[in-house]
């Protein structure tokens, strides 16, 4: 059983991503879309957060929004994945709920 | 005595999450016609907006970052930009637009309106002026 968490606020104006890494169990994927990509990237304040706290759960972000604002996934921290709509489709279907962190 | 007042307008949120940083800039479009001394301000998740590459075909919304480059036809040639708040997200001044105005006074120059600035100078601009609206 797992969860698939969406994150669609920055990390760097909300602590929408953090409470959703705290809550999250082994196995859990966390999926970050609009302004939550922005907690996917490196060199930031929230990086070395997001990599310690991102160990347990598999990271994804939505590449349309990262397009939309201008950042190349070799910005992204090691280890996250860039997925399209199908790939959020996939996700959501692959796990037994999703959890929207708002 | 002149009535033309200075206006700074505050820009915090990331671009296409939210609908103010669009709204913002058609404000200062608006505002601009009534020639007054305006300037932008771009802090915490506010520097996003001027990044460079921005390609939003994939999300289906207007991308408005072009339209901070015709801001100088509008004499609103002031973008401060806070380097702390570029630092802290992990970009430089070299991830955003170039966005240049002619200097009228200068001959018709081409100069950066992008300035980056420090928190405490930035303190320092929102301290001076007159009218200070907040996205």
């Amino acid at each position: 059983m797992s969860t698939l968490h969406t994150v669609n606020k920055s990390p760097y104006m909300t602590q929408s991503l953090v409470s959703c890494l705290n809550h999250c169990k082994d196995g859990d994927a966390v999926l970050m879309i609009e302004d939550g990509i922005y907690g996917g990237l490196a060199g930031g304040q929230m990086a070395p957060i997001v990599e310690e706290m991102g160990k347990k759960v598999s990271l994804y972000v939505l590449m349309p929004d990262m397009a939309a604002r201008g950042v190349d996934s070799s910005r992204l921290l090691e280890g996250i994945e860039g997925v399209d709509y199908t790939g959020f489709v996939e996700l959501v279907a692959k796990h037994d709920r999703t959890q929207a962190w708002l | 005595m002149s009535d033309v007042k200075k206006f700074l307008y505050v820009n915090r949120k990331a671009p296409y999450g939210t609908i103010y940083a669009l709204e913002s800039l058609e404000v200062v479009l608006i505002g601009a016609a009534f020639e007054q001394d305006v300037a932008l301000a771009f802090l915490d998740d506010g520097v996003f907006q001027l990044t460079k590459s921005q390609e939003t075909d994939g999300i289906g919304v207007k991308n408005f970052s072009p339209t901070f480059r015709a801001l100088g036809d509008y004499d609103v040639t002031r973008l401060y930009v806070e380097r702390e708040s570029l630092e802290e997200r992990g970009l430089t001044e070299d991830d955003l637009q170039e966005i240049m105005y002619e200097d009228e006074d200068d001959d018709w120059a081409e100069k950066p309106s992008i300035r980056v600035i420090s928190r405490a100078e930035m303190a320092d601009v929102m301290a001076e002026q007159d009218v200070i609206l907040s996205f």
